[in-house]
């Protein structure tokens, strides 16, 4: 294996194409060193770009944050303007492993690894992120929730990698929240999960909703429907219903040791719920 | 496979060593430079034996590469004890038993001492999410919980 940390990430995408062989990105390497333990993947080359301009850094940006893909879940939970910002996104990176995960695990390095399961994905989601992509023919901004295209997939060609994950500008009353199943209290992979993201008016009325749902899927799943049973309301019990229906009906899961289908189906519900009172809460609302 | 030289500090003192690209920086640590504090539990980040300070963060270091540590400055169990001075932590849990077999105890005391100089006087709640990466399978972790306090709360009188 080669070790190579390029110096730029212009070179480390015309490194990455050109690579006949296996080749891997390091940034927190908390997925890809176990992998490499137990020797699932021999990469013929291994990229470090922790070092380029922008991968550590949070910076403030049109109103909202650019978080580079080389930042660690401890650093964004340090961070506390952007916790106050976005509480749920922050909140799902820092369900990541351990302490000593979270010293050295990314939010970029979980949206790429491509697990159904990923904690930090669904609140990314929510939030409407923007990942920026650099490849060999230049830079383009995609969609988070376009990034994951199966269990250990993306969307991402040869030669391409994530530099940083945007997080947009929130007006007045908006909040968000993240919660997830698990069996015991830490330490685990979410059986199904839910992030909900609001913004309310001055009556406490939500004007818009986005709701997300993980490990129910091939991938994280945007609930459009469950975002729209909420719009108009100011979470009655009408309209929690209806999100429960939406996310019910959108799930489509696997039963495996951790879950069965029904269960991960009732639970994403159950979550969705929660989650959706927590974040109304935090935006200011008043039920 | 070609070694690659890496230049780092390790407890103080500026420590060059070759290890391979896929080397671990626990391999490393263990196998070449013969501190063999740092244990080898899993060797994929699930039990936290191998807990290092890296760059003033806790972390596993099975899950980092040799020659990532380039320019680093590493912690490690071995640079605890001042001399013949115990560090607290090590004399308490000592003291109150707070270990059986050992393997785990490097790690727990390194982890522990870096949640005490984020948060000095912590709950027991979050001593036990903070340790939750830190696997032991013989003391139940009671003793370690009240250790890591007992050790706090000396620190923060002293």
């Amino acid at each position: 294996m080669r070790y190579v940390k390029p110096e730029s990430f212009e070179a480390a995408a015309t490194l990455l194409r050109d690579e006949d062989g296996i080749s891997r990105i390091l940034a927190g390497g908390t997925d890809v060193l176990v992998q490499l333990k137990a020797e699932m993947v021999e990469p013929d080359l291994m990229v470090d770009m922790k070092h380029l301009p922008g991968m550590r850094d949070i910076v403030a940006e049109d109103g909202g944050f650019r978080v580079g893909a080389a930042v660690s879940g401890a650093e964004m939970g340090e961070h506390a303007a952007l916790k106050m910002m976005w509480p749920g996104v922050v909140e799902g990176v820092e369900l990541i492993g351990s302490s000593q995960v979270q010293s050295r695990a990314t939010m970029a390095g979980n949206l790429c690894t491509g697990s159904p399961a990923g904690d930090s994905v669904p609140a990314m989601v929510t939030a409407g992120a923007v990942a920026r992509v650099q490849g060999p023919d230049g830079v383009r901004d995609v969609p988070v929730v376009d990034i994951p295209t199966g269990p250990g997939k993306n969307s991402l060609a040869k030669g391409e990698f994530i530099t940083s994950i945007f997080l947009p500008a929130r007006p007045e009353n908006a909040s968000d929240a993240y919660l997830r199943f698990i069996p015991r209290t830490e330490m685990d992979i979410a059986v199904s999960s839910a992030a909900v993201s609001l913004e309310l008016d001055g009556a406490g009325v939500v004007t818009s909703a986005h709701v997300a749902v993980g490990a129910v899927a091939p991938t994280v799943l945007l609930v459009k429907d469950a975002g729209g049973a909420l719009i108009g309301s100011k979470l009655d019990d009408a309209a929690i219903a209806g999100l429960v229906r939406a996310v019910e009906a959108a799930c489509n899961p696997i039963t495996d040791k951790r879950g069965t289908i029904e269960f991960r189906t009732k639970t994403a519900g159950v979550l969705a719920k929660r989650a959706a009172h927590i974040a109304y809460t935090r935006a200011g609302g008043q039920a | 496979m070609k070694t690659i030289p890496v230049e780092t500090t390790i407890n103080g003192d500026s420590a060059e060593f070759l290890c391979h690209a896929d080397e671990s920086l626990l391999d490393v640590l263990r196998d070449r430079l013969g501190m063999t504090g740092s244990k080898e539990g899993c060797g994929t980040g699930d039990c936290g034996a191998c807990s290092v300070m890296l760059n003033g963060r806790v972390m596993c270091s099975c899950l980092v590469l040799g020659v990532e540590t380039q320019g680093a400055e590493i912690e490690t169990i071995e640079g605890m004890a001042k001399g013949e001075e115990l560090h607290p932590l090590q004399r308490v849990f000592l003291e109150e038993a707070a270990l059986q077999c050992g393997v785990c105890t490097p790690g727990i005391l390194v982890a522990a001492k870096a949640l005490l100089e984020k948060n000095p006087d912590p709950t027991d709640t979050e001593v036990r999410y903070w340790l939750a990466g830190n696997l032991c399978r013989c003391t139940g972790y009671d003793k370690i919980i009240k250790a890591v306090q007992t050790a706090a709360a000396e620190m923060r009188s002293a």
